[in-house]
């Protein structure tokens, strides 16, 4: 199965660590990886601040660098979603709007695609304690992934994974909220790593690299002993 | 007063409600307790998300057939004997509800909780031309006996305040002398309030919905105020935002099944009141005269626009329930009496950008409101469009931040823009970065994040170039994952 896949710029440009365990994944269960190497930020950023028309000359570039694809993966529900928002934000130009329902068809969240279309759930991976998972708001909410990774995750050897208090409560990410509004996100993810500590949780995982950036970053900050990964370096670890 | 509440600019009350560690436990625990209470009654009711969906239907169905629902209910009220009044502004409103006051010579009114009194500073006119106005929802009586403190949620006004502040209160304006338990306490204010029913000229009311088909005001309610309110005055005017009215009884049993749940967890609250007109002959309670009084206020012009959904709002507070963001920096800093994600929608459609334009970004557009709704309004699409209106129509976004979005390659068509930029991070990072390969103290607009979060420097090479080599045959480092 041909796959092309959609790193994010998070992922290009702060954690290719996770492009290249979502690559190596991928290819273990038998998929044959494409990168096309014009692809940039979904626009999202942008977008999302109130710069639709910016946002918009993004997507269209981007919908000119997948249409092409059979399969879109990436490894975050955020940008996938946006990916799926394609259609109706370019509502008002038809054609634009007719590939863009094309591309968003066959878009998938890395763990979306690999219990629904690849129908794998035991990926043979290996991880020894107890982990926590980090459901993103928009991959849950609006893309509506809420069950896949937990799927995935019960099925990696070693690991256990726990409960997390108020797990559906936002990280205080939010893109540019978390600079524009920065001592309010520093409460929101403040509380979020309390509950992560509480759970006594040896790992944090999520799917998301914007959420993972900023709780990585306030327990980094706190020299919590928790460990942040994205659910591809596990699912990839032996 | 008037929808804007509180003093300084938005940061310096977000500042402020953040160093409230009182407000913020009151908030917290009380969002928890909404929370819980809200799961189990919907989950008592079942299929959630069909009701959900008739909610949403009723409220789009009489939004749009809105002239017509209002023009019913306007003809069974004066059939009944009652008065209508369309007050274009808050001035009207205020004006024909005191000029309707001064008529019956009345000198003290008593209310029962309405926000869009609270909106067109009703109390305030009143007061003005020499009423007494004595709030009788306990939460609004609270505020108002501690110097007109303005609420802070729309359904539990004094939630920003835990009972021993209340009990400080009540010590010193109200001679209490008992405990902080919320019976003694709710007793004291009964006993006072009771005198105060017996006495009033005038009730005023809110309305949760009036019913075209016959006229009625309904409202609902947990303490038994507005029946006093209703039953004892002579004169009773009631005062509704226009949206605020349902076609018929059937459509009424659905929101207010809708509402109770969301707003407080109850299946019911106490009293679900309908009231059609003055008391007519052979009627043995209800007031002489009755008005309502409908609030334009800038209402109309939402209609056909994109934000029309805000007007399917039935004041649940459901939004706001759930809402981290409000969680944390509590009613009063949004700067309207209106807050939360609903408020932070609905303050800048009703009273323009100038004193609002922080309220679209104080959320990180989670969703969660949007999944909380009764109505199914998209909160968060609505705040992303304020943003869009904000940087596009009202030119208002910070040159800085319209700067990053170029620097950044954000949104911009170019990949080799894009490439560049995302080529050249490493080495223009590289001065911010420390030991351990992030950055502690960053610079320009990252000072924000790295002053309590650490921030990853960018990768020496970047995902996309190790593709390429790989493509060309390059390996792989076996011991990334082992930090």
């Amino acid at each position: 199965m041909k796959v092309t896949l959609f790193a994010t710029c998070l992922v290009d440009m702060f954690h290719s660590n996770v492009g290249k365990a979502t690559v190596e994944l991928l290819e273990k269960l038998g998929c044959e990886i494409e990168f096309p190497q014009g692809q940039i930020c979904c626009g999202q950023p942008a977008y999302n601040s109130g710069y639709v028309k910016d946002a918009k000359q993004a997507m269209k570039h981007m919908i000119t660098v997948f249409e092409q694809a059979e399969y879109i993966v990436t490894p975050s529900g955020s940008c996938a979603t946006m990916f799926k928002e394609y259609p109706h934000i370019l509502k008002d130009e038809p054609d634009w709007q007719h590939r863009a329902q094309l591309v968003a068809n066959k878009t998938y969240e890395l763990t979306q695609f690999i219990v629904q279309v690849l129908k794998r759930e035991d990926l043979g991976a290996t991880l020894n304690g107890k982990a926590t998972v980090h459901t993103s708001c928009h991959m849950t909410r609006l893309l509506g992934a809420k069950s896949e990774p937990f799927t995935l995750l019960n099925n990696v050897q070693g690991l256990e994974v726990i409960p997390l208090d108020k797990s559906q409560d936002c990280c205080g990410f939010g893109g540019t909220f978390s600079v524009k509004m920065g001592q309010i996100s520093e409460q929101m993810v403040d509380e979020k790593v309390s509950h992560i500590e509480d759970s006594k949780a040896d790992f944090l995982i999520g799917a998301d690299c914007g959420c993972l950036m900023n709780i990585k970053g306030r327990i980094d900050r706190k020299k919590s002993p928790v460990t942040v990964l994205h659910i591809a370096e596990v699912l990839n670890s032996q | 007063m008037s929808i804007k509440i509180g003093e300084g600019p938005f940061h310096q009350r977000v500042e402020k409600g953040l160093n409230n560690p009182f407000m913020r436990g009151a908030v917290s625990s009380a969002q928890e307790r909404f929370q819980q209470r809200k799961a189990s009654a919907i989950e008592e009711l079942g299929n959630w998300e069909e009701w959900r969906s008739l909610g949403e239907e009723i409220r789009q169905h009489t939004i749009e057939h809105l002239d017509f629902y209002l023009n019913q209910l306007s003809e069974n009220i004066i059939k009944r004997g009652g008065h209508v009044f369309f007050a274009a502004t808050a001035e009207e409103a205020n004006h024909y509800i005191r000029d309707v006051v001064q008529s019956k010579n009345g000198k003290k009114v008593v209310k029962s909780k309405s926000m869009v009194t609270e909106e067109i500073s009703l109390n305030a006119c009143l007061e003005e031309a020499g009423c007494e106005v004595i709030e009788t929802d306990l939460g609004e009586y609270i505020l108002q006996v501690d110097d007109h403190d303005p609420p802070s949620h729309i359904v539990t006004p004094a939630l920003h305040k835990n009972k021993e502040q209340i009990r400080d209160v009540f010590k010193a304006k109200l001679g209490y002398t008992k405990s902080e338990m919320p019976e003694e306490l709710a007793l004291h204010a009964r006993e006072l309030l009771r005198k105060e029913f017996l006495s009033a000229d005038i009730g005023i009311t809110g309305c949760n919905f009036a019913v075209a088909e016959s006229g009625s005001i309904s409202l609902v309610t947990n303490e038994g105020n507005a029946r006093l309110v209703t039953a004892l005055p002579k004169t009773q005017i009631t005062v509704m935002g226009m949206e605020r009215i349902v076609p018929t009884f059937e459509e009424l049993d659905i929101l207010v099944s809708l509402l109770t749940r969301s707003a407080v967890g109850q299946k019911l609250t106490s009293y679900v009141t309908a009231l059609t007109g003055p008391r007519t002959e052979g009627e043995v309670d209800g007031p002489e005269e009755f008005h309502l009084v409908i609030v334009d206020n800038g209402r109309s012009s939402i209609l056909g626009t994109d934000f029309q959904s805000v007007l399917q709002c039935i004041r649940c507070a459901a939004c706001i329930n759930v809402c981290p963001v409000y969680r944390h920096v509590g009613g009063h800093s949004y700067g309207s009496i209106y807050p939360g994600p609903i408020g932070a929608v609905l303050t800048p459609l009703l009273e323009g950008y100038e004193d609002h334009k922080e309220l679209p970004y104080a959320s990180t557009l989670c969703a969660a409101c949007s999944e909380a709704c009764p109505v199914k309004i998209p909160l968060h699409d609505l705040l992303h469009k304020h943003r869009q209106v904000i940087v596009e129509r009202e030119g208002k976004a910070p040159v800085s931040e319209k700067l990053i979005m170029k620097a950044f390659g954000f949104g911009i068509s170019s990949p080799a823009l894009y490439q560049m930029g995302s080529k050249f991070a490493p080495m223009a990072m590289k001065p911010f970065v420390g030991e351990n390969q992030s950055i502690s103290k960053g610079p320009g607009p990252l000072k924000s994040w790295t002053d309590s979060r650490e921030f990853p420097a960018p990768d020496q090479e970047r995902f996309r170039d190790w593709m390429k080599s790989r493509a060309k045959g390059g390996r792989i480092d076996e011991n990334r994952y082992r930090s």
